[in-house]
């Protein structure tokens, strides 16, 4: 079942044109790693998705729906989430205090206004905060503000921060950037362990992270698809050895 | 939480019996701090949790402290009336310039806001027939609650320090409520709560006409208490003393604009008695502030607490690494 359908997407900033012409479509459940050189379009795309930018031209459909016009948190909504480059949290708040944020969203919570958020009042919201902070092994440290800890586990709270949103698609701009080996290989294992209906898109500069998580690639550059085809014909493909 | 409870109850006695331990002269002095205290909560709710600083906040003030004034002539000097009338109309008054603001941010939000406020401020100027113009609105009735008047400071303080109360406590759980958090976010980082799928404009816009209300509250009381408005109620220099206060106070907290705004009004009426030149004095307080504590008052006490907490313990980060470690 498609998910999401790229027509013809066009970005320019002034007179630069950073994609040219994008066109794809992704089943559900996919795993997709993008990959180009740097100033490819990759980040950029991305953000065409999330709606943090707007098309020059083209059109973007998700679940069938014409989305090209919508704001990012009508996206999000919908299903749509991301994770940053660079870290992009709450850093002045605690791990629990940026989880209940996500969750409180996606429960739309009653008493808003005149009930203090507390663990009395919101059981089901912390308990789901807890099996999350549970599974990432971050439980140990949820009480700690997000800018005391260190930049793997930061990765780490971006990337949980997607899920917890249980999306149906979810785009990883590099998420083992500036990772040690050690937390790489964590991450990849958790990225494996992602719900199979889920739809995965992966930019990664990590070729060994990419082709171990990904079913399809597609190659960018200079804002245009070259390749998209399997991993196997991907890697065999000379061309992408010279763009990447 | 019980802690809360015990300490809102000490407060509310002393309040309660403030009046028959001080003089008259400091129950006037106090009266005057609650109402501006309540002016510096309303405008924290943007400046300090949302991140949205403003300088044009008196145009709230001025507009309760008119509209209670005026409503109080014309129509009817019930307390119930003229405060509700005087939050209706600031509250309209946020709402409309609010969907202007919503559309920048940062330094073109400050400068908007401040627009804003001068156009209202000529607007008082001008209409001399409702607001006296620049001799301003002189001869209001003294306030009647329940069929009583209160013309007494007295009684007028208790009817302030239980609104005060009030409107703290409503404040307190509404920062701590899941809409509070998420104006707290906002202020963290607006992008990410958009990621999170936050419709932030909407939140921004309430927290600014909250804030507007909170503001045009403050303003009717002030009418109560001094019986008489002038225009420079409503002038930009009472934005930048009211963003002093809360910057001084310590903003982003529920206490710190308390704080600020009985260190200015104490300032205030201390060094009037001796120099005119007590802007000049606060000033250079501010300027102090801003260099050496840029957290306000309440981040001395914070900072202060901290040092004495690390004679018995130690930090977050190592606190953290010892439970890694372990």
């Amino acid at each position: 079942m498609k998910i999401l359908e790229v027509e013809a997407i066009n970005k320019s900033f002034g007179g630069l044109e950073i994609l040219k012409e994008v066109s794809f479509n992704v089943n559900q459940g996919e795993r997709i790693g993008i990959i180009g050189p740097n100033g490819a379009g990759k980040t950029t795309f991305f953000n065409l998705l999330t709606g943090d930018l707007g098309p020059s031209r083209g059109t973007i459909y998700f679940k069938g729906s014409n989305i090209t016009k919508e704001p990012n948190y009508k996206r999000s909504r919908r299903g749509i989430v991301r994770t940053f480059q660079k870290n992009n949290l709450l850093d002045e708040l605690s791990i629990l205090d940026n989880l209940l944020l996500v969750l409180q969203r996606k429960h739309g919570l009653k008493h808003t206004w005149f009930r203090i958020r507390k663990e009395k009042y919101y059981k089901a919201l912390y308990e789901e905060a807890e099996k999350l902070l549970e599974t990432w092994g971050l439980t140990v440290q949820r009480h700690v503000k997000v800018k005391n800890l260190s930049y793997g586990e930061q990765r780490q709270i971006e990337i949980m921060l997607g899920i917890a949103t249980d999306p149906s698609m979810l785009l990883l701009d590099e998420p083992t950037a500036g990772m040690s080996q050690s937390e790489t290989d964590y991450i990849v294992q958790l990225l494996a362990k992602l719900p199979k209906e889920l739809t995965v898109m992966i930019i990664e500069h990590d070729l060994e992270v990419i082709f171990g998580l990904a079913e399809r690639m597609i190659v960018l550059h200079d804002g245009h698809v070259l390749i998209d085809d399997t991993p196997e014909v991907s890697k065999s493909d000379s061309i992408r050895w010279e763009v990447t | 939480m019980k802690n809360v409870y015990l300490q809102f109850a000490i407060v509310l006695l002393l309040f309660a019996a403030a009046p028959f331990f001080i003089s008259s002269f400091h129950i006037t002095l106090l009266t005057e701090i609650l109402i501006l205290a309540i002016f510096a909560l309303s405008l924290n709710v943007i400046v300090g949790y949302t991140g949205m600083v403003s300088l044009g906040h008196a145009a709230f003030f001025g507009t309760g402290a008119y509209a209670a004034g005026i409503i109080a002539q014309h129509v009817s000097a019930n307390m119930l009336f003229t405060l509700f009338g005087a939050v209706i109309i600031s509250v309209l008054l946020a709402g409309l310039i609010g969907l202007f603001c919503m559309k920048v941010s940062g330094f073109y939000f400050l400068m908007l806001t401040l627009a804003f406020s001068q156009m209202v401020y000529s607007f008082v100027y001008q209409s001399t027939e409702w607001t006296g113009g620049s001799n301003g609105l002189s001869g209001i009735p003294r306030p009647v609650l329940f069929g009583w008047e209160i013309s007494n400071m007295v009684w007028l303080f208790y009817v302030i320090a239980a609104l005060f109360m009030l409107l703290y406590a409503g404040l307190r759980i509404l920062v701590g409520s899941p809409f509070g958090k998420i104006l707290v976010g906002i202020r963290e980082n607006e992008t990410r709560l958009k990621s999170m799928g936050y419709n932030t404009n909407i939140y921004k816009y309430l927290a600014f006409v909250i804030s507007g209300a909170l503001g045009g509250v403050s303003g009717s009381l002030y009418t109560y208490f001094n019986g008489f408005i002038a225009p420079s109620d409503v002038y930009w220099t009472m934005s930048g003393t009211v963003l002093i206060m809360v910057l001084i106070g310590g903003s982003g907290t529920m206490i710190g604009p308390v704080l600020g705004a009985a260190m200015i009004v104490l300032l205030e009426t201390t060094i009037a008695s001796y120099t005119d030149m007590w802007m000049l004095i606060l000033g250079s307080v501010f300027i102090l502030f801003v260099i050496f504590f840029p957290s306000g008052l309440y981040g001395i006490w914070q900072d202060l607490s901290v040092r004495f907490q690390k004679r018995g313990g130690p930090s977050e980060v190592t606190k953290l690494n010892k439970k890694r470690a372990s």
